[in-house]
This record gives structure tokens, sequence and C-alpha cells, in this order.
């Protein structure tokens, strides 16, 4: 008996599945942005398992807006924002929108390359969803996002110094505070 | 004696403001009719109360019984485990991944132990892919008890509860005789288990399912047309389709609002593609619409918890892969190499090679995923962790603005927060 399964290695499977179709995705997302699309990182190609643009900060909440509504794209659902530090590097970090499609149900990955003290546009007029997100990251990472409603710290206290998740905080950073958190009143007007 | 004279005038103007505790400074537009507008009561609803699931809070404006305004607070129960993911090996992440959801601590053990297996490029053999599948749908069952359970206990009917918690204790004991643990399991370990399922555990968990598809018979003539249940339910908490996308919502609150995606069947893993199940989809998006999601779920676990048990076969369960091979004990104990092989594991760590990854699955609450991203190295770059409840935690101020405060307790009791998934 054969005991292993017929599942493919992991990284191929979704691009025997949607291989074509992010192909004229991609093509037509070239076609349509031209230079403002930086590079396109493409499963097989690179050590990815969605296809990766890399789009330039300035035209983050366009791009987000067309691969959302135009018909050949539907990237309806925003799975998830998040960043990484890349500390060394330079633009340092970079800020990744994960997307997911409801009608054809394959993923795609947006970046943004930030540096230290620059902001990004923020995607709530896209997906008001993203609000917390974009919290978090200005939380963990202290990336700003351009017009956010409401930018404050979200998990850590508000009277918190620096950002846990950059690679030069220190693992054990504790900051103790005495009093809690006392309601903010101004978010009630 | 003085006789003192007592005029109008000599009440403050602010006497309504002062001294009551929850008063405060507010600048509206001034409505001559409204003689309270002046003094509307904050109410701080957590992060310790009862009726908030975990440490949450939610500050809210009241104007008598209605939510004017509020906005919510989480992250009491913060543990930096992004940070640590960064910090730890693989392996040893395994046991953060149970205080995730830990109501159902085996789907995110399965979910990490996927990802980390898809950057590797390990395959599983088949037993070990059935028991992590039959694992799943028993704690998304448990998950689906545990919140219908609660939700009913916030709205007063207890006896409900008390149904499904002996069935959930039943699972737990299931559980128990796989990994030895109940609610933090640690089950899963990089490609493969902890221990194979013992002799006969397919048929206990077959005849638990199959006894849990009559007790949800009793559950369901119990509450689903009670009337009480329905006037706290029908019509509270709406979340239609387009806030459900616009919010991000997964899982079953979003197949409450009519959104048709599971991604069990849209994406499948394991061996989802062999078992038949049907996905329950609503159309209002209410709490009586999630209730009614759940309740089908549970029974559609169930039979996949059945289907599972007829259809798996004896095998081994750890994949042939060596890099992710923990030796055997006897091994370790008796030859040296064996020895060497251990402590390297254990205190090293296998290498997973350069690469980026976001796997999910349609945990209980949603889509779980999780976004490592890899430089090589025993330690990953990011671990990034998608937690459902985060999205859905965050619709609930929409949600309630305008609503009564009771109703607010079941609209956050019927989209089954979890305070561990949520803070992370």
């Amino acid at each position: 008996m054969d005991v292993r399964t017929n599942v493919p290695n992991l990284y191929g499977e979704h691009l025997q599945k949607f291989g074509d179709l992010w192909k004229t995705q991609v093509e037509s997302l070239r076609a349509r942005w031209g230079s403002k699309i930086e590079r396109v990182d493409f499963p097989g190609e690179a050590l990815t398992d969605v296809p990766v643009v890399w789009v330039l900060r300035s035209e983050i909440v366009e791009v987000l807006r067309f691969l959302k509504s135009d018909p050949g794209f539907e990237y309806n659902f925003l799975a998830d924002i998040t960043a990484t530090d890349e500390m060394p590097e330079r633009p340092r970090f970079v800020v990744v929108y994960q997307l997911f499609s409801h009608t054809r149900f394959n993923r795609i990955r947006l970046k943004v390359k930030v540096e230290d003290g620059e902001s990004v546009p923020t995607a709530v007029d896209v997906w008001p969803g993203a609000n917390w997100a974009e919290r978090e990251i200005w939380d963990m990472f202290g990336i700003k996002f351009d017009g956010h409603p409401d930018l404050r710290r979200i998990l850590m206290d508000e009277r918190w110094e620096g950002h846990p998740l950059r690679k030069d905080y220190p693992l054990r950073g504790y900051q103790i505070f005495p009093t809690p958190q006392v309601p903010n009143e101004d978010l009630l007007k | 004696m003085e006789n003192k004279t007592f005029s109008v005038d000599q009440i403050p103007k602010d006497l309504l403001r002062q001294g009551i505790p929850g008063s405060y400074d507010v600048t509206v537009e001034h409505d001559p009719d409204d003689l309270w507008e002046e003094s509307r009561m904050i109410v701080n609803i957590g992060p310790t109360h009862p009726a908030m699931h975990g440490a949450l809070r939610l500050v809210a404006k009241l104007n008598g019984e209605v939510i004017e305004k509020s906005y919510a607070e989480f992250g009491y129960t913060h543990r930096a485990k992004e940070k640590l993911g960064e910090n730890r090996t693989y392996h040893q992440f395994i046991v953060y991944t149970d205080r995730l959801n830990y109501c159902s601590a085996l789907t995110n053990n399965m979910t990490y132990a996927m990802a980390v297996e898809r950057l590797m490029g390990v395959e599983l053999p088949m037993r070990a892919q059935w028991i992590r599948m039959m694992c799943c749908e028993i704690s998304r069952v448990i998950d689906h008890l545990i919140c219908v359970g609660i939700s009913a206990v916030d709205l007063g009917a207890f006896t409900f509860f008390l149904y499904g918690f002996h069935q959930r204790e039943e699972a737990y004991t299931l559980i128990e005789k796989l990994c030895g643990a109940r609610l933090t399991t640690s089950y899963c370990r990089i490609g493969g288990l902890m221990h194979d399922a013992p002799e006969g555990w397919e048929k206990e968990a077959k005849a638990w399912a199959k006894k849990t598809l009559k007790v949800i018979e009793e559950m369901d003539q119990l509450l689903t047309s009670n009337k009480i249940w329905c006037k706290r339910t029908v019509g509270v908490g709406v979340f239609n389709k387009e806030q459900c996308l616009e919010f991000s919502y997964s899982g079953p609150n979003a197949r409450a609002a009519g959104i048709d995606v599971d991604l069990r069947r849209d994406q499948p893993s394991m061996f989802y593609r062999d078992v038949q199940f049907d996905v329950p989809i609503a159309q209002n998006g209410d709490c009586y619409d999630r209730y009614l999601v759940r309740m089908e779920e549970i029974r559609q676990s169930l039979n996949i918890v059945i289907q599972c048990a007829e259809k798996i076969k004896k095998g081994p369960i750890w994949s042939e892969d060596k890099r992710t091979r923990i030796p055997d004990k006897e091994v370790v104990y008796n030859t040296m190499e064996g020895m060497i092989h251990h402590f390297k594991f254990f205190m090293e760590g296998f290498r997973v090679p350069a690469g980026e990854a976001y796997t999910t699955f349609e945990a209980s609450n949603g889509e779980l995923g999780f976004f490592i991203s890899s430089k090589g190295g025993s330690r990953s770059h990011r671990m990034r962790i998608r937690g459902p409840s985060v999205w859905h935690y965050q619709g609930l101020v929409p949600m309630v603005e305008g609503k009564l405060l009771g109703d607010m307790v079941a609209a956050l009791g019927s989209i089954n927060v979890i305070a561990g998934e949520l803070d992370r």
C-alpha cells in the first residue's frame, strides 16, 4: 500500500490550479499600471506560494481599489495586512497585503517598501476593516498611515515606548505601568 | 434660628455633572427637548466583566439604554506571540499555537504544522492526515458547542449549555486519549503527530459523533423555536453581506450573512475532497442566523468525523522526511547517533529553506492564517498570525451602534470572539 498522499509539493499546488489565471492577471496589471509596479515575484520562479506584486508606495490604494472591483481580478476579501522588518536593508520595512477572491478562490499578495519614518496611504477607504490592521502595524512597527481616521496603539498601552516587533526591540523589553489606561472620552464624541 | 431663603439661581448650572459617577462633558448640538444631553452615562464594560468573553473592553456612551457611541479595546492578554515566533524554533512554537484559540487548540496546531510543512515541502502519510482531519472536526464541534452554549447562557438559557457541555467533556476525553492533554493539546508535530491514535480510537470517535448527533437534535428542540430565544436573537446584531465583506468577516459569521465561502470546500487541504459535507448558508446575518449556521455546522462536522472513522486505515504517522522526524526514544537511549540527533533536533531545531507562504485553514471561527517568512535557519523571519476574531471584534462597534445595551451582549456572544486569538 502506498502510504504517501497524492498531494503534490504544496508550493506547486496553487500554481497548477491558478497558474494561467495569474499569468493573465499579472500581464494586465503590468499593462494597466506600467512602471508603478516595481516587479512581480511569480511562484515557481521566486520562493513564494502566490504572486507577489511590488507596488510603488504612492499608488497602493489605487491598485487595491482596482484589484477589488475590476472584473478580471475581483479580489474582494482583504485577508490580512501586516508588515515585515528587513532591518539591514534599505528601505527598512515592507507592508504586506494578502488578498483573496471569493469568486475564483485564489490569492495574491501585494507588497510596498517603506523607509523608517515614511508613511503609507491608508486602505480604510477601500476596506473599512483595514482600520485595526493598520493600527496594529503602527503599534508594532511604527509605520504611519496617511489619512487613517484613528491611528492609535491597539495591542500595547497608549503610554508604551518603542515598537515591539522591530528587530532592534529586545525580546524582554518589558514596560510596567502602575495605573490602567483611562477611558478616552474624545473617542465618544 | 436663621431663616434661609432658597432661590433657583443658587443651583449651580453644572449640578448634573458634579459628583455623578460616569457623567462627563460633551459638546453636542443643542436639542431643547433633550434635557439630559449634557449628562450622558459612560459605561465601561470589561475588561473583567461576566458578559464579555475574555478580557475585552467596550466603553459605551449610553442614552437611556441605547448605545449612542462606543469604542472597543483589547490587548489585555497580549503575549507577543509574533515576537516569540521570531525567537523560538519552529518546533518550540507549537505550544504557543495552542493558546491562540483555546477552544479549538487542535485546529491551530494543525494549521501551524501545515504552514511549516508547506514551506519545507514535507508530505504527510495518509493516516496522519486523516487523524488531523478528525481532530479539526472534533475541535470545531467543541468550539461551536461552546459558542452557542455560552451565548445562550448570556441570554439566560442555562440548560441548553449543559447539554452541550456534557458532549464537550466527552470530546475532551477523546482528545485526552490521543495526547494526554485536554485543553492545550500540542498534539501536532511538523511532519507528523505526537503519537498514533490508540487502538479503537476511531470507533470511539464514531460512537461519540453518533451520540452527539442525537444530543444536537435535543438541543435543537430545546432552543431553536423557543419564543424567548427568538425574541432575543432574531434581528439582533445584524451584519449584512456588504458589511461582512468590508470588515473581512469569515467563517460561520460570514456564512450567516450569505457569503458562500468555506475554505474546506473551496481551498481543500487534507482529505476534504474525499468526504461529503454541506456548507450551511443563511441570509440575514443576525444572531439567530449565526446560531443556526453553527448548529448545522456541528451536524456536518459530526458527519465528517463518522466518514473519516470509516475511511481511516492503519499506517505510519510520520513523514519519511528525515529533517523533521523526531528520533524514537529507543534509538535515543541506545545509540550515540540517536542521542546526537535528538540533541540537535531540540537544541538547534531543523532548518526551513528560505521562502514565504500564507497558509490558511477554515478554523471554527473563520479563516485562520499563518504568514511565515523564512530566510533559512531554524527560526522564522516573520511569523504573522491572522486570527479571525480580530476582524470579527472590529465589526462589533458598528454592529451595536444605536442598539440596546442588552443586545450588545447577544451580538458579542454570537460572533464568538476568543480573547486568546484576538490578543495573540
